[in-house]
């Protein structure tokens, strides 16, 4: 439950973080960064994100795990052929929403 | 250095962006609402912050009463990665770009804007820079209304199944480089394994979402970064 207030700070925050992250060594550093550890951190630090908040959040998106599973398969063995974005992420809601309707023909959902 | 700087060619080298975006956006809108946030606070959030995986952070943490402090925290690690894209984007910038310009290509110096930027031989000039963040700022915008919109109208099923979306963009844009990198592919695992266990393992399931992302992230990305830093070529294709 959230108000309108907590809402606004919330914005504020979030924007606030987000656009001083990316303006402020816009603005200011003109120098490349040298450190390896951190380039190196700075490079995983996407793909680990990503990943974090996918598995097993995805698993809950969805009225049952039994469909989001097959979604997840259908979207990992999609990515792994180099499928598009768009293709992937199109593909994995069509494999939910067949899934589902198959679990409430079964009487499962 | 030939400094690119046409307006049109940057409005043209945006357009993928921009559809792209408008289906990211899309699944956010939904996500958003679905998660209890209004049409209007969904759309504010895209207008304001224009960044997917932060955006998706933010919104269970906005949306459950989070404190201001996981927020700010959160934002800050998941978005750490813009200020390396800021630092290089600034060697790229034409002799056209003023300081107040700076401050807005900023705003939207997104993954894939820095990308396209990137990928232009020689300098980017300001009139081109207009050009390449203006669509992909209206799709996201626009996408995350219209997203907003159809979670509220479309039926429980269909939600139900855009809901995995923006997870499947996410694999889509994790595994193929997974695919070419060992050392990714095991970031990865170990990033899912830490998630994992802040789900299932009784006392830490008390921590926080947003922390969890940010710990299980940073312990991840340090570990490799250490026992595998990446050469500068492997990182060009991130």
């Amino acid at each position: 439950m959230h108000s309108t207030t907590h809402f606004f700070l919330c914005l504020l925050v979030s924007a606030g973080v987000t656009y001083l992250v990316r303006m402020v060594p816009l603005v200011l550093i003109k120098r490349k960064i040298t450190n390896r550890f951190l380039r190196s951190f700075l490079y995983y630090i996407p793909y680990a994100v990503l990943a974090v908040m996918t598995v097993p959040a995805m698993f809950y998106a969805t009225a049952s795990a039994i469909s989001a599973a097959i979604g997840f398969a259908v979207a990992v063995v999609l990515s792994y052929f180099e499928k598009g974005l768009l293709t992937v992420a199109a593909s994995a809601c069509g494999a939910v929403l067949v899934a589902e309707l198959v679990l409430h023909a079964c009487g499962v959902l | 250095m030939r400094e690119n700087n046409n307006f049109r060619e940057g409005l043209r080298n945006g357009i993928p962006i921009c559809l792209g975006y408008f289906s990211v956006s899309f699944a956010f809108g939904i996500f958003s609402v679905s998660n209890g946030l209004s049409v209007w606070e969904a759309l504010l959030i895209s207008m304001t912050n224009v960044t997917s995986a932060g955006q998706l952070a933010a919104v269970p943490i906005i949306a459950g009463g989070g404190t201001l402090i996981e927020l700010a925290v959160s934002m800050f690690v998941i978005n750490m990665r813009y200020a390396l894209m800021s630092v290089s984007l600034s060697q790229k910038l034409g002799k056209s770009v003023r300081m107040a310009d700076r401050f807005l290509i900023a705003f939207v110096n997104t993954d894939e804007v820095f990308a396209v930027a990137s990928s232009k031989t020689g300098s980017v000039g300001r009139r081109y820079l207009f050009g390449l963040i203006l669509t992909p700022y209206l799709g996201w915008s626009a996408g995350t209304l219209i997203g907003a919109i159809a979670g509220n109208i479309l039926p429980a099923i269909v939600v139900s199944a855009l809901g995995v979306a923006i997870y499947g963009m996410f694999l889509a844009i994790i595994i193929p480089p997974a695919k070419k990198s060992r050392h990714t592919a095991l970031c990865i695992a170990v990033a899912v394994a830490l998630s994992c266990m802040f789900r299932y393992i009784p006392g830490l399931q008390r921590v926080p979402s947003g922390f969890v992302v940010i710990i299980c992230a940073v312990a991840a990305s340090a570990l490799f970064a250490l026992v595998a830093p990446v050469a500068e070529q492997e990182e060009s294709h991130a």
